[in-house]
Order: C-alpha cells, then structure tokens, then sequence
C-alpha cells in the first residue's frame, strides 16, 4: 500500500485559496442531512406546511365563490334568455342559496373572507418565526459538526449554502404538501355543496396559479426564515470541533 | 529527511481568554520548534493549555499575541480562503470525540476533505477506499458513525484526517474516549503512519502510553513549557537509574 509522501506545497510565494465548491456537491450534503435528521426536517417542515394548507385553503374557498357566482350568473341568465329548459338539481341548489343572499349577507361574507385572508397571512408569519427558531436550534446541535466541517476545508460560504439548500428543499416539498392537503380539503367540501360543474375550467386554472402561489410563498418563506440561522452557523468557529460536553 | 526542516515553528505564543472581567493566560510564552516527520507528544494535567496550543497550531484560533509558522509561512499573514486551504490540505486532525458527519457512512466521511480539496467523486472514493484499507477498515466502508465502536470511529477519523496527504497530523486527546486497548492500538497505528507515510505527528495528550512512541516530549505547565525531552534521554536517564553514569 503505497501513499505519496505528504506535500509540503505551502511556502512562502504559494500560498493557495481554497476552492469554492460546485453547487451539486452541496446539494448532495444536504439531502444527506434531510433524511438522517427526517425527525427534524418534519417538524421544520410542519410549520410551512400548516401555514400554506390553510392559506391554500382560505384562497381555494374564495376561488369557490367566484366559481359560484358565475355559475349562478350564467345559469340565470341562460334561464332568462329562453335557451335553458332543464334545470339540474345541483344547478337549482346553487341558484336557491345564492338568491336567498341578500345584498347586506354577501357583504357580510365578503368581510369574513378578508379576516381570513389577513389570518393565513399572520400564520404564515408565525410560520416563518417558528422555522427561524427550529433552524437556530439545529444549528446549535450541530456546532460539532460545522465546526468539524470547517476544519476539513469548509468555507463559511458552503456552510451557508448547505443551510439554504437544505432549508430551501424542505420549504418546497413541505409547501407542495401543504397546498395538497388544504386544496384537496376544500375541493372535497364543495362537491357535496356546488356538486360537479364547478369543477369546471376555471377550477383547474385556479387550482394551478394557487398552486404556483402556495409553492413560491411557502419556499420563499422558508428561506427568508433560514437568512439568521445559515449566518449564525457560518460565523460558528473552527475550534467548536474541540468542545467536549461534559 | 533534513532534520533541520521545521514543520511548525511558534515564537512568544500568548493566549488569553476574557471572561467578564477576569483575564486568563492559557498559553503563556510558547516557543517551540517541530521538525518534519518526527513524532511529539505535548504532555501535561488537564488545564494546562494543550487544547489551547492545539488551536493555535492548527490555525482554529487566533493567538493573542506571537506567531505560529507553518512550513515557515506566518498563519497570522493568512485570510479566510487560505486558512481553509491550509486545514484542507496541509493539516489533518484529530478529535478526542472522533466528530464524525453523523450524517455520512465512513467512507463519505473519508471522502469529504477530498470534495473540499477538489477531487472527483471517483477520485475521491478510490482514495478513500484506500485509507481505510490502510485503518483496517476496509469491510465497514458504509457502516454509519453510530454503528462503529469509538475505536473504529477513531480509526475512520485517522483515515479522514490523512485525506489529503497533510504534512501534520494534529491530534488533541486521539485516546481520551477510548478504552486502553483500543487507546493502545491507536497509538501504534498512528504511529505506523507516522514511520510509513512520514506524516509528522503532534499529539496532545495526558496518556503515558504515549511516551514510549514519541520521539519527543513536551511537557506543558500552566501555558508554558515545563521541559523538552528526546525518547533517546528518556532511555539514557533509565539507563542511568541502572547505575550508569551519563554526560
Ligand atoms: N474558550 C475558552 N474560554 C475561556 N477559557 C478557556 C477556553 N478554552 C480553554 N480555557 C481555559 O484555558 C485553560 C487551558 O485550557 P485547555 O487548553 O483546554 O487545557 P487542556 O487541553 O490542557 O486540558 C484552562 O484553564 C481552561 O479553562
Ligand atoms: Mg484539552
């Protein structure tokens, strides 16, 4: 077993930087990190999650009304116009709940789902402080390891990256979930009460720009809420490795 | 191997640590010179500044005053990326806690300082695969930290510290968690290491199974160098206890 002779490279003139390293390699650290620390990662993750199944839920009973009104709107004025002779028993389930709506309830409606609006965003919030603290913790449990990291060669910008990488990940995937649960949720509510043709077009054209929406939040969320922990685990020094616990 | 090549020099190392108001000199006025491929324990009671030396030595902590000279550059002349440069490849160490990635199997572990030196994957792997061949470990490549015993840990880390082919070795407590077999047979592969690949060790260390592989000794009171001993002095000294005469 041969090994070469250690290098003596470093002299005077050279003095060498350390690379940064390719972007794959950090990513591959950090999916590392996610499933051996999955108890962690769940409740990170839980967090993000709640917050957009109920922002997705709130968003997706909205889009129900706007459904709701124009086919009420549609139907009527069809009926109205002579060209609809047959009226189904869901068309007439709509109808009748959406003439007994008086001006001053609908009003009434509209301010309750502004409330809710404004309480899916202070989860959403909430959230993201629960996820900055989650992510201070780990960082504290994981000194040794960072510092650990930074002795082989690590530069505290990987460090960085590993942190966002893996908090990035964690804040799509749980978001992803999150915006299943509260759409399918709120989807399985209105067909028992609007029934099939509200799953029309724009449902699914809803559906998917709430989506899109649900995902870029909760992500970018995530994110925001990883900017003190990466930091403060960068700034961790080399010689925590040292620390013994007693 | 020139015996007057240093490997790590330190001239006047001070370092205090500030707590509230109290001053604390754990390292009071270090000189001391390492030559390359030789084998140095620092000896001394637990508080007595070995950890301290330990970080300065291997560029973790900024000494308050004095300098530490690697292959005769100035640490203290380094930045940020060229300190990272110098603890991927010119040193390796050793922790009394192994720190193993808790995440990573042994051979991911091994391969880690390759990633940070550069190397491919494969290059990196083969490489690894290499070294804990050389640890004896070779049937354990994917085996988790939590599923190896302190000794194999402790081996697995050896295995990562050499990654890169250092110059130094630096190993603060290598045996402090093990128990004394398992301490005993670190200390030999550490110290075949030392002769096959001619990496220079330096350990801190309070274990007396040490003595007999050092080639010197550095005694360490209170932040400061009690005495500085040759194994070859050590014997003579015995020796003289037996009634021969010496100098
Ligand atoms: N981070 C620190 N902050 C304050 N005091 C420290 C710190 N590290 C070490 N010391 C003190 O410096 C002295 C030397 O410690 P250390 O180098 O760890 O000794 P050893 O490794 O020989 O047991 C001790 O009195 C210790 O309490
Ligand atoms: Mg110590």
């Amino acid at each position: 077993m041969s090994v070469d002779k250690p290098n003596a490279h470093v002299s005077h003139r050279e003095v060498r930087q350390q690379i940064k390293l390719p972007f794959s390699k950090a990513v591959e650290i950090s999916l590392k990190s996610i499933k051996i620390r999955f108890a962690r990662s769940i409740i990170t993750a839980a967090g993000i999650m709640l917050g957009i199944a109920f922002f997705a839920s709130v968003r997706m009973s909205a889009e129900f009304s706007v459904i709701h009104e124009k086919i009420v709107n549609e139907t009527v004025a069809a009926f109205q116009a002579g060209k609809l002779h047959h009226i189904t028993e869901d068309q007439t389930r709509m109808i009748s709940s959406a003439t007994t709506d008086v001006k001053a309830a609908k009003q009434d409606a509209l301010a309750a789902r502004e409330r809710l609006d404004w309480l899916s965003i202070m989860a959403l919030i909430v959230c993201t402080v629960g996820i900055t603290n989650a992510m201070l913790m780990s960082v504290t449990e994981r000194y040794k390891e960072i510092g650990t990291m930074k002795c082989l060669g690590a530069l505290d910008s990987f460090i960085v990256k590993l942190f966002f990488i893996e908090s990035c990940l964690t804040g799509f995937i749980s978001s992803v979930i999150g915006f299943l649960l509260g759409w399918f949720i709120i989807s399985l509510v209105h067909i028992f009460t609007d029934g099939l043709p509200a799953f029309g077009a724009q449902y699914w054209t809803s559906s998917l720009t709430l989506f899109g929406l649900s995902v870029l939040i909760g992500t970018f969320l995530t994110f925001i809420a990883t900017i003190p922990p990466a930091f403060r685990a960068a700034q961790m020094p080399p010689a925590a490795a040292l620390r013994v616990e007693i | 191997m020139d015996a007057n090549e240093y490997v790590v020099r330190t001239k006047g190392l001070v370092k205090e640590y500030t707590m509230g108001d109290q001053t604390l000199r754990a390292l009071n006025g270090v000189d001391l010179d390492i030559y390359r491929g030789e084998y140095i324990s620092i000896m001394g009671p637990s508080g007595s500044g070995k950890s301290t030396l330990f970080n300065a030595i291997g560029g973790l902590d900024k000494p308050t005053s004095g300098s530490v000279f690697i292959n005769d550059v100035d640490m203290a002349q380094l930045d940020a990326q060229e300190l990272a440069y110098l603890r991927c490849h010119t040193i390796g160490y050793i922790f009394q806690t192994f720190n193993l990635i808790p995440v990573m199997t042994a051979l991911e572990n091994v391969t880690l300082p390759t990633i940070f030196a550069g190397l491919s994957t494969d290059d990196g792997i083969e490489r690894g695969i290499e070294l804990l061949k050389i640890v004896g470990l070779d049937q354990r490549l994917h085996h988790k930290p939590f599923e190896l015993s302190g000794g194999q840990q402790q081996r697995v880390a050896i295995a990562r510290a050499l990654a890169n082919n250092p110059s130094i070795i630096l190993a603060d407590e290598p045996t402090g968690n093990l128990d004394l077999k398992t301490g005993q047979e670190i200390i030999a592969l550490l110290k075949r290491l030392n002769v096959e690949q001619g990496v220079t060790i330096i350990s801190a260390t309070h274990d007396l199974k040490m003595l007999d592989i050092s080639d010197r000794i550095v005694w360490i009171r209170d932040g400061r160098i009690d005495k500085l001993e040759e194994r070859k002095n050590i014997e003579l000294k015995m020796g003289e206890m037996e009634g021969e005469p010496v100098h």
